[in-house]
Parts: structure tokens; C-alpha cells; sequence
């Protein structure tokens, strides 16, 4: 494991956020719990990126607010720097916050309307206790503006008279602004036109060259997250399938889901279009209230075996080189001992249909 | 005769007190019987307004249509809309972005497929629902007996929009239009609805014209590709040909700063700079050329016509990307 290591900036042990589901009119009685993210362990080195990835209702956005607190974990470690996040309070918690900042996918409704930018930016100053000098201020404003590609006339303006990726970039300058360390950015291009993402994905390679920023980036876009990570962590509701180098990831992934994850992006190139092998996944990602015994992808995987599959939750494991992956079977499916076959679709409910209750369910926010 | 021939489609918003918008400027594409047609492009480029015009979806107030839209020789733009309306759905239909706003939430489902079944071929409804059972399991739906009499709100993502395609697919129309129908799915699902959209149009013969923004997803299904920008086609070709040679800047740069799986990592993105909001009017020039890095004089003096290459597709440009950048 990598947890002695000393240059991890954050470091997640056994992260839990469990959502209760309540029903009953007089009083709030808990009939279960929506387990977004059940049991993660990960840590990020100083300077590094690490890119999240999953698809909706994996738990991935939950685990970056998660380790904000900006929703609390149930259970588990939280260590950014040396300190214990999870242990402070109040004043203290608020404090450590100028230095994890956080990006949101869309722009325009992470930003008050009715705030100019200059506004946008100070308040977090302010809060800091940063903003006592007038001209440094100032002098702050206009570098960090300079630094996300905005003219220092936006200043005046307001949320609605930029385009979509300006927007984002003035997201950027709200969270670069306080000088932070770790930025938790949640689908931080998703939201813009492809011709966009382009830019802002360079701007943030450009800004964690030129101020050592720690990344976190949360994403559904595999090629996105290829493109920008050092590491990668696949999710599968709530928790970790697979870690990797992104090199290795995409040179050889391991897990079955990433393996069909990846099968299913589609490449701008008809000649790899026509000759690549599709790994089709049947059904749909079984709800979070009453996720599947064992490996939590069992019912849907193409190499399940009748042992130990649906009976023991695999854990996240080194099998080459830094390269974790939680599968039983991960080495003999990469030898090809074991031949996919088929699977036979299990219906899922959207909310849940399966327990005992059919409850409206308190809504995790995922894009 | 084509299927289905656009020529010269125009649409122009307007509204009392504001400059007239012309979000579709003199479009024309034709598609052949049982061929698939992609119309790719950003937000803004006018690709759903023309699936819309095409279907007589816009509002009948607020904007202007004008040019052609001929099904099989028939202008759909003069039908009255008794006949459009005995049309859609048996000979064109189409499938939307967002299965769960385009699926009435209070009516089951097996009642919304037969709906079209009866309607249109004169079924009654214990027939049409028997009927709808059979589409539902075509369209790979588990269970469909029982997923008749179910609402929308209790079916996943995916099979919503499964059971949209099983309504779009029940009178085995020939021509369906699809607008971005994977956009709001994940990767999984998305594989999932394109493989059975490929299969039914294979088995059908129904000609498709896909809508999307996503070059990946146009590169494994279409035919022939249209790339829009600002309201006008800028360029048009075989798949084969417009990925391994783009000659268009804007298609070049499209497909330049979109970071794909298979290419080498660490590289910077090209960008394309700017944004559609520094776009100039087609009169004034050609729109993508403030972003332009092939400028020349002639692109800011008039819109560059629409012309055949060698290659057998169509180019709008006055310094296309030559063939040897074009083919990296």
C-alpha cells in the first residue's frame, strides 16, 4: 500500500458515505441506506492529477464532496497534509478550506448571477481574511484573471455576459484565486462544446506546471481523464474496481468493467471503429440501496465465475507494479484462462424495486 | 430519386423588437434509402433545428421556414398538417435526446407503443398492445409482458429510450431521425443503444440520419458525414474520406482537440481558439473566420460557396487544410 508513503498530499482510508432513506409521517424512521461510496481507500501525491472515473450513479462525484466534507462521511480517514480533516471543527475546518478548492461542471449555475466576477472572487478572499490590502488585492485579482486567459476588464462583468468556457475559466479563477493546493474538479469540461474542452483542459495543465497543483479530477470521459491524469481510479458503485498508472490503464486494463468501459468509447476513426471488439454489457448498474452480494459487479460481468464472485467482495489489490485492481480472477482473465460468456439481463428500477419498500429515496447529486 | 432530398432549408427566427436569427442558412443533403447520414456540430450549429423543420416540429409562430424538404418527390413544407401528421410516425419518426421528457410520465408504456400502432395501421388496442410486446422485446427490453403496463419513472435510462426506438421503429418507417440519442446516456448504455440502432436499421432497411455532436459515435455508424457551422454545411463527405483527411479547418480543428483513447498521451490539444460567439454573419464572410488559422483576404469579403472536391464530397472553403496536413 501506498500509505507510508510521505509525499501523498490527501490520502482517503476506507472512505464511507452512506445516505439514509427516510419514510413514515410522524416520525423519520431509516429504512436503509443508499451506499454511494462504500469503503474507498486512495491517496494523491503532491503535483500529481488523479482522475476519477465512472459512470453516473458510481459514487465518484459523492467521494470528491465527500472529501470536502462538504457532504460528511460516515466513516473513515481523511489526512491532507499530515492532519486529520475529518477531526476538525468549526473555525478550524473553515481555515483548512483555502487550500482544497473545487471546480464545478456547470458554470453558470455554480456562479451567483447577480455577483460580478470581481465580487465572485473576493468574497473568498475576504472570507480568509485576505482581502485587508486594497491595491495587493487588486494586484491579485488582475494576475489570477491573467493566469485563466480572462482580460482584467472582466472584472465588471457578470456570469451571463461570458460565453460557457469562459465561464468555466472564471470558475478556475475562484478556486485558483485563494492559492490552494488541491483542486477537486467535478466534471470540469462536460458541460462545454468539444472545441471548448480543449482549451480548458490545456489551461489546467498549464496552471498545475506553472503553481504545482494537486488534482483531483472527476469525470465520465475516459478519453478526458486519459488525457489529463497521472493515475486513474475506476468506480463501480461506490467503490474502487481499479488503479492504475493511465498508461498502463489503457495499455492493459484489467477489471472487466474497465475493460468494457473502455470498449464502449467510441473513437473518432472509422478504421478503429469498423475492427474493434465490443465488450456489451448487459442490463443496466444495479441501484445503490441494495447493491449486488460480493463483487458488486458480478451480475453483470461477462467473466463471473460460480465461486467466490457473488459470495466475497474482492479486494483492491496490487497485481503488477502499482497496479491495483479488485477482481478474484484479474490474473486469469489477463492470461486468458478464463473466456467471457454470456449474461443474462437482470431488470433494474431506477429508484429501487427489489427491497422491501419502495421509498422516494433522497437524490445523491451526480451529473 | 432520393429518399429524403433537403435543398436550400432556411430557418429564421424572429421576434418582435430584436434582429432576425438565422439559425439554418440554405442547408441541403440528401439521403438515400437505407443509408445513414450524420450531421455533426457544436450547440448552436443549427443541427436540431433542421431535424425539426424536416418533421414540422418549430412552432408555427416566430420563425420563418423556406427552401425544400422532399420525401420521395412530396414537399413535407406544403403538406397541410392533416397529411404531415399521417406521415410522422409511420413514414419518418424520430428519437429524441432525453427519453424521460419525451415519454408521457402518466400514461404506461405499452400504451404508448401501441398509441402509434393504432393510429396509424388501424389496429384496436388489444392487438396493438400484443404487437407492442413483440416491439419491446425487439428492442432488447427484459420482460416485456410485464413492462406493457409500467410508467416511464420505473424503467432505467436505458431502457427508456429503448422503448422510445420500439415506438420510433413501430410502423417501420422509412426514414428515422435520431437527435443526439445517446447523448444523455453513459458510456456502457450508449454502446448498449447504438449496437441496436445499427442492427434495426441493418434489418429494417430504414434510413438514419443521426444528429450529434460526438465525432467518436458518427466515425463507427455513418455513411456520409455533414459537418455544420453557424447554421450552414461546411463540409460533407464519406466517413472514410473526412477522418483521414479533413480539409476544412473547422473539422481538422474538431478533430485535433478531442483527446482520443488510442493516441499517444502528453501531448498538448490543439485548441481551436476563441468561441462561436466571435462568429462573423455568413454575409459578411465566412463565419469560422475569426477563428480561423488559415484566414486569408477572400474569407472576410463573402461567404465561400459550397464546392465538390476529388474526393467526392462537398468543401466550403477558400484555404482548405492541405492534403498532406490533412492526412498527419
Amino acid at each position: 500500500m501506498t500509505t507510508e508513503q510521505t509525499d501523498a498530499l490527501i490520502e482517503l482510508r476506507d472512505i464511507k458515505v452512506h445516505f439514509p432513506i427516510k419514510s413514515g409521517l410522524l416520525f423519520d424512521r431509516t429504512v436503509g441506506y443508499v451506499y454511494a461510496v462504500d469503503g474507498v481507500s486512495l491517496s494523491i501525491r503532491k503535483g500529481e492529477t488523479y482522475g476519477l472515473v465512472g459512470e453516473s450513479g458510481c459514487g465518484k462525484s459523492t467521494l470528491g464532496r465527500g472529501l470536502l466534507r462538504l457532504v460528511e462521511p460516515t466513516d473513515g480517514e481523511i489526512i491532507f497534509d499530515g492532519t486529520d480533516v475529518r477531526a476538525l471543527k468549526g473555525e478550524a475546518m473553515r481555515k483548512a478550506r483555502r487550500r482544497m478548492q473545487m471546480i464545478f461542471q456547470d458554470p453558470l449555475s455554480s456562479l451567483d448571477p447577480r455577483q460580478s466576477v470581481e465580487s465572485l472572487l473576493v468574497e473568498g478572499l475576504k472570507a480568509h481574511g485576505l482581502a485587508d490590502d486594497k491595491v495587493e488585492t487588486n494586484r491579485r485579482l488582475r494576475e489570477t484573471l491573467e493566469a485563466v486567459g480572462l482580460p482584467a476588464s472582466a472584472l465588471g462583468k457578470y456570469p451571463h455576459e461570458f460565453s460557457g468556457g469562459q465561464r468555466q475559466r472564471v470558475g478556475i479563477a475562484r478556486a485558483l484565486v485563494l492559492n490552494p493546493d488541491l483542486i477537486v474538479a467535478d466534471e470540469p469540461v462536460s458541460a462545454l462544446d468539444v472545441s471548448i474542452q480543449a482549451q480548458v483542459l490545456n489551461l489546467l495543465e498549464d496552471l498545475q506546471n506553472e503553481r504545482g497543483l494537486t488534482y483531483l479530477i472527476i469525470a465520465h470521459d475516459l478519453a478526458v481523464v486519459r488525457h489529463i491524469a497521472d493515475t486513474v481510479g475506476v468506480m463501480y458503485l461506490g467503490g474502487l474496481v481499479e488503479e492504475a498508472s493511465s498508461d498502463d490503464l489503457y495499455r492493459e486494463p484489467m477489471h472487466p468493467y474497465t475493460r468494457a468501459l473502455m470498449s464502449a468509447v467510441p473513437v473518432p476513426d472509422p478504421l478503429v471503429e469498423d475492427r474493434r471488439e465490443r465488450i456489451l454489457l448487459a442490463g443496466d448498474l444495479p441501484s445503490p440501496t441494495n447493491p449486488p452480494s460480493g463483487c458488486r459487479f458480478h451480475t453483470r460481468c461477462p467473466w463471473a465465475q460460480p465461486t467466490r464472485c457473488a459470495e466475497e467482495r474482492p479486494e483492491l489489490r496490487d497485481v503488477v507494479g502499482g497496479h491495483r485492481v479488485a477482481c478474484h480472477f484479474a490474473e486469469d482473465i489477463a492470461a486468458g484462462r478464463i473466456r467471457p460468456h454470456e449474461v443474462e439481463v437482470e431488470l433494474v428500477r431506477p429508484v429501487d424495486g427489489t427491497g422491501p419498500v419502495d421509498p422516494p429515496g433522497e437524490l445523491i447529486p451526480t451529473p | 430519386m432520393s429518399l429524403l432530398d433537403v435543398r436550400d432549408l432556411s430557418v429564421v427566427f424572429q421576434r418582435r423588437g430584436e434582429r432576425p436569427f438565422t439559425a439554418v442558412d440554405k442547408v441541403s443533403f440528401t439521403v438515400e434509402p437505407g443509408q445513414t447520414v450524420g450531421l455533426v456540430g457544436e450547440s448552436g450549429c443549427g443541427k436540431s433545428v433542421t431535424s425539426l423543420a424536416i418533421m414540422g416540429l418549430l412552432p408555427k409562430r416566430g420563425n420563418k421556414v423556406t427552401g425544400e424538404v422532399l420525401f420521395e418527390g412530396t414537399d413535407l413544407l406544403k403538406l397541410r398538417p392533416d397529411d404531415m401528421r399521417d406521415r410522422r410516425g409511420r413514414e419518418i419518426s424520430m428519437i429524441f435526446q432525453d427519453p424521460l421528457s419525451s415519454l408521457n410520465p402518466v400514461i404506461p408504456i405499452g400504451v404508448q407503443v401501441a398509441e402509434v400502432l393504432e393510429r396509424h395501421q388501424g389496429r384496436d388496442r388489444k392487438q396493438a398492445l400484443r404487437e407492442s410486446r413483440d416491439l419491446l422485446d425487439a428492442v432488447g427490453i427484459p420482460d416485456p409482458g410485464r413492462r406493457l403496463s409500467e410508467y416511464p419513472h420505473q424503467i432505467s435510462g436505458g431502457m427508456r429510450q429503448r422503448a422510445l426506438i420500439a415506438i420510433a421503429l413501430a410502423c417501420k418507417p422509412r426514414l428515422l431521425i435520431a437527435d443526439e440519442p445517446t447523448t444523455a446516456l453513459d458510456v456502457t448504455i450508449q454502446a448498449q443503444i447504438l449496437t441496436l440502432l445499427k442492427q434495426l436499421v441493418d434489418e429494417t432497411g430504414t434510413a438514419l440520419v443521426m444528429i450529434t455532436h460526438d465525432l467518436g459515435v458518427v466515425a463507427g455508424l455513418c455513411d456520409t458525414v455533414n459537418v455544420l457551422y453557424g447554421g450552414k454545411v461546411v463540409e460533407r463527405a464519406p466517413r472514410h474520406e473526412l477522418f483521414a483527411h479533413a480539409r476544412h479547418p473547422y473539422t481538422h480543428g474538431l478533430l485535433n482537440s478531442v483527446p482520443r483513447l488510442d493516441s499517444p498521451r502528453g501531448e498538448r490539444l490543439h485548441a481551436i481558439r476563441g468561441s462561436v460567439s466571435d462568429n462573423i454573419p455568413w454575409v459578411e464572410g465566412c463565419a469560422f473566420a475569426p477563428r480561423c488559422d488559415n484566414v486569408v483576404d477572400a474569407c472576410l469579403e463573402g461567404p465561400p460557396p459550397l464546392e465538390p472536391t476529388a474526393t467526392g464530397g462537398d468543401l466550403r472553403c477558400n484555404n482548405p487544410v492541405s492534403e498532406e496536413v490533412a492526412a498527419r
